[in-house]
């Protein structure tokens, strides 16, 4: 089956057969390895991607149900030239990262997050990260790391304007 | 002379991180190569049971199958038999016998146990065709826990002929006559979890027919050990086999270790000649990969009235699993050699029995052996310390080993025969920390009081952390022709800041900046021999030897400066950014060319090193639901030297809320029938960012160790270590005037609500 995506602001159309995950087809199809695969039934959110806007979990949905959609994966969040995001700054600053292995998955669900939320507080970004497991690192700097990130997040900031998409 | 500021000790913001945020990591199922195949493997449905044939005849036929191997086939090209999986940490000939085949002959002997590999070109075809593949296999009685195979009903194995796989004893003084005048005799149980780390295990085994060589991509934890294994199981030269490391996305001691797909994917590589990679799902990950921690006890704790242990004896059942695998001693061993923890015990006499149980195998958990000690040891000690109405922080107090008392004899093990020395360190000072830190004084008020429906609790205790393991780590260094300097060391990154750490060494001893030094670590192809990581040593061990490593590269640059300044070695001494001066003359790295100056060094140590901290915890429990809150919990541990106080305290924090997860959650249960009910993330939980927000840590270095350079301590477990006891003392405590004293993990809300329920209804007799 043809699917028609647009992945990081790229268009591209691929023949996928009808059980490839979504996962499965950024990993495998388009080569594009930084979202992870943990545990294939919903629980891990290490595959967490964000679709439409929403932060969703890509081993729960068929490459052919994203048809259409625009969809954003940890290769977008850094600009360009590969300067980190100042979500990802935080994480680097927080060291809320330690095998990295969980932490494209976060980041997705944590930006999705703070484009909705902008003022999250503490307990609603801890809520939400809840659905994403990290073996390594406690979660408490990735949650301090995600609250600092707020600033960047307010309308106003340049650092939305420059990533509006 | 011009210094750099000293690196070492500081905060250093990780050199890995990069990658690692932008989702540029290349971790081991992000590597793809031409032609690769991929591997599924067929696996036991039956915990126990006679496998009478392997029919692989229909998934041969399948779309995209390449190959499908049983035992069989395996056994053809090794004369007859299937080979076996070598015990890596303390092999001796009584546990041969039980080491694991690469995959399942006669019998098979937990569910989960590899039966055949099935290639193809692509996962899901695998998958498809591993479906097909049909056997027949003749259910025997499955033997679900220690206390069944002690009984014998249904052996595992022809031999040994009981399902007692060895029993190892720690002896101190004279335990077994030792009188006081308290004696308190408990039993206690942890329950079956372990490590599972986020990334699954996998691999991809690449067999070139024209070179006769064989590299696996994703080795980790102890790459120069499973070359030597893979070699010697597949009758390769050791140089024909290479082991790359990759990310690695975590270990917590079960990644890495050699497991069955270790040998069946570079094999069915070799068979058909193409590239094979594997990738474990989930569900092969908790059913087949290394468990760990289920013990039981039943420990008698000899006292004088004012609280001084005079002996702990008894004995504890380990359930092994149905094979020793390569570090499946290990927890057996520590919980009997290190029982005592920092304690001053005069007398010990502790057997440790491994079990043969239908289960999966067993091997390492960060902090192995040593949480279910703690576990065992501290609760044995409230309890203690309630009986004989002594606080319980005083009852600590009096028996740590005191600093004069360093270094400091453990009891003696056997099979082989072993003992270990605290290294060094001031254990009162550390805990009076700890507990001022963690705010005791203005916290102890709230002891045992009922607060908005949940009774407080608050408890402190004290651990050890031995370090250092692995006699030795290799390391080459090379000035480059640019300036950098390259080291390459036999250290292996698990995800634990591995190159930081070693990047901040290297800086303070060439006095560079970090840009110009470039740390490569883990796979067999840099050096000719080398250890990793696991048992806290990458940063002692590594370390060192990276220390080594500069200080033999300074020597041949003295050499060769003193050469073209035409003075004595001795005369030449080194400024910032590796400027020598001798006298008035000055000479710049660059000046000696391209003279390809480099070296190679080994680091040997026969001493481990033993960190060691305390840890409190308050809680607050909710009498009709059994549910716990943490309010606080702070771990303090003493590195001897910190590094990187950022990814010290990382590793302490992460480590921490792994042993929550120990304590409140995570259970690897199996029904009486051997099968794995916990086979999904959903039943096997781990803890998630809402269930434990309120953890602290701090690393000091404040008694360094005397036996390396560096004077670190290994790191990465302590956090874990003393989690089980605190937690479950401080819940003892909140509920002291139930009587209720909690003896087994997990302490599900279920569980202790029961607890309670069982006293109410005592109470109410
Ligand atoms: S891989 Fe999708 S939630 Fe775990
Ligand atoms: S950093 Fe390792 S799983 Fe999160």
């Amino acid at each position: 089956m043809l699917v028609t995506l647009c992945v990081n602001g790229e268009d591209s159309t691929t023949d996928v057969l009808p059980r490839t995950t979504l996962v499965d087809f950024l990993r495998h199809s388009l080569g594009m390895t930084g979202t992870h695969v943990g545990c294939e039934h919903g629980v891990c959110g290490a595959c967490t991607v964000i679709v439409d806007g929403d932060a969703v979990r890509s081993c729960l949905m068929l490459a052919v149900q994203a048809n259409g959609a625009e969809i954003m994966t940890i290769e977008g969040l850094a600009d360009a030239s590969a300067n980190l995001s100042p979500l990802q700054e935080a994480f680097h600053r927080h060291h809320a990262l330690q095998c990295g292995f969980c932490t494209p998955g976060v980041l997705m669900t944590a930006h999705a997050l703070l484009r909705q939320e902008p003022n999250a507080s503490k307990e609603r970004i801890r809520e939400v990260i809840s659905g994403n497991l990290c073996r390594c690192t406690g979660y408490m700097p990735i949650v301090d790391a995600i609250f600092e990130a707020r600033s960047s997040y307010q309308p106003a900031s340049p650092a939305t304007r420059a990533r509006g998409r | 002379m011009k210094t750099r500021p000293q690196i070492v000790g500081t905060p250093l913001e990780r050199i890995e991180d990069h990658r690692l945020l932008t989702g540029k990591a290349r971790f081991v199922d992000d590597i793809h190569i031409e032609g690769m195949l991929h591997a599924a493997i067929v696996r036991s449905p039956v915990a126990h049971g006679l496998l009478k044939g392997v029919d692989t005849q229909v998934a041969r036929r399948m779309p995209g199958v390449h190959g499908v191997f049983s035992a069989e086939d395996i056994a053809r090209d090794f004369g007859g038999v299937v080979p076996r999986i070598a015990i890596r940490a303390i092999r001796i000939p009584e546990l041969e016998p039980i080491e694991q085949w690469a995959i399942a002959t006669k019998k098979v002997r937990y569910v989960g146990e590899p039966i055949a590999v099935v290639v193809a070109d692509s996962p899901a075809e695998a998958e498809d065709a591993a479906d097909q593949v049909t056997f027949e296999i003749e259910s025997l009685e499955p033997v679900t826990g220690w206390r069944q195979s002690a009984a014998g009903t249904s052996p595992l194995f022809d031999l040994p002929v009981t399902n007692r796989a060895i029993t190892y004893t720690a002896i101190k003084g004279n335990a077994r006559d030792c009188q006081g005048a308290y004696t308190r005799k408990e039993r206690f149980r942890v329950q079956r979890h372990s490590g599972f780390p986020m990334e699954t295990r996998g691999l991809l085994a690449v067999w070139e027919s024209n070179a006769q060589r064989m590299t696996v991509y994703g080795a980790a934890k102890v790459p120069f050990f499973a070359r030597r294994t893979l070699a010697a199981a597949m009758r390769l030269p050791l140089d024909a086999v290479d082991m790359i490391e990759v990310d690695v996305g975590g270990s917590f001691g079960m990644r890495g270790e050699f497991y069955p797909e270790d040998f069946l994917v570079p094999f069915a590589s070799k068979r058909l000649n193409r590239p094979v990679k594997w990738i474990e799902d989930r569900r092969e990950s908790l059913l087949g990969s290394n468990h760990s921690r289920e013990m039981e006890s039943e420990l008698e704790i000899v006292c004088e009235a004012n609280g001084r242990v005079l002996a702990l004896r008894g004995s504890v059942a380990v359930d092994a699993g149905a094979y020793v695998r390569a570090a499946g001693v290990i927890p057996g061993r520590f919980v009997a050699l290190m029982l005592s923890g920092p304690y001053d015990i005069p007398n010990i006499h502790v057997e440790s029995v491994l079990y043969l149980t239908n289960k999966a195998p067993v091997g390492t958990y960060r902090g192995p052996g040593l949480f279910e000690a703690d576990f065992f040891r501290e609760r044995l000690f409230d309890c203690a310390a309630r009986d004989l109405g002594i606080d319980p922080v005083q009852f600590r107090r009096v028996n740590l080993v005191e600093e004069s008392q360093m270094p400091y004899r453990l009891a003696t093990l056997d099979f082989p025969e072993e003992t270990d020395e605290l290294d060094s360190g001031n254990y009162r000072a550390t805990l009076d920390q700890c507990m001022r830190e963690f705010g005791w004084q203005e916290k102890i008020g709230l002891q045992g009081r009922l607060i908005d429906g949940k009774y407080n609790g608050l408890a402190v205790g004290c651990f050890i952390d031995g370090g250092a393991g692995g006699l030795k780590e290799h390391a080459r260094i090379e000035l480059e022709n640019d300036g950098q300097v390259t080291v390459y060391v036999g250290s292996a990154s698990v995800g634990q800041g591995l190159v930081t750490i070693l990047t901040q060494i290297a800086a303070d001893a060439l006095q560079l900046p970090v840009e110009r030094i470039r740390i490569l670590h883990g796979s067999t192809t840099y050096l000719k021999e080398g250890v990793g990581s696991g048992y806290s040593r990458s940063t002692v061990m590594g370390g060192s030897v990276v220390l080594l490593a500069v200080e033999e590269l300074k020597r041949r640059m003295r050499d060769a400066a003193a050469k073209k300044l035409g003075c004595s070695p001795d005369e030449i001494k080194f400024e910032r950014d590796l400027v020598m001066t001798a006298g008035e003359k000055k000479l710049g790295w660059e000046q000696l060319g391209s003279l390809g100056l480099a070296a190679e060094v080994e680091f040997v140590n026969h001493h481990h090193t033993f960190a060691y901290g305390a840890a409190a915890a308050h809680v607050a429990v909710d009498p009709r639901t059994g549910k716990v809150d943490l309010i606080d919990y702070f771990t303090l541990e003493d590195l001897g030297r910190v590094i990187n106080p950022l990814t010290a305290r990382g590793q302490a924090v992460g480590a921490a809320v792994q042993g929550l997860g120990g304590v409140f959650l995570e259970n690897l249960y199996y029904d009486a029938d051997g099968q794995l009910l916990s086979g999904t993330l959903a039943d096997y939980m781990m803890p998630t960012a809402t269930d434990f927000p309120s953890v602290r840590a701090e690393a000091i270095g404040l008694c360094p160790s005397p036996h390396n350079p560096l004077g670190a301590k290994g790191g990465g477990e302590g956090g874990v270590i003393p989690v089980g006891g605190v937690i479950v003392n401080a819940i003892a405590a909140a509920l002291v005037t139930m009587k209720i004293d909690p003896k087994e993990l997990p302490l599900t809300p279920e569980a202790l609500w029961s607890l309670i329920q069982s006293a109410d209804g005592r109470s109410s007799v």
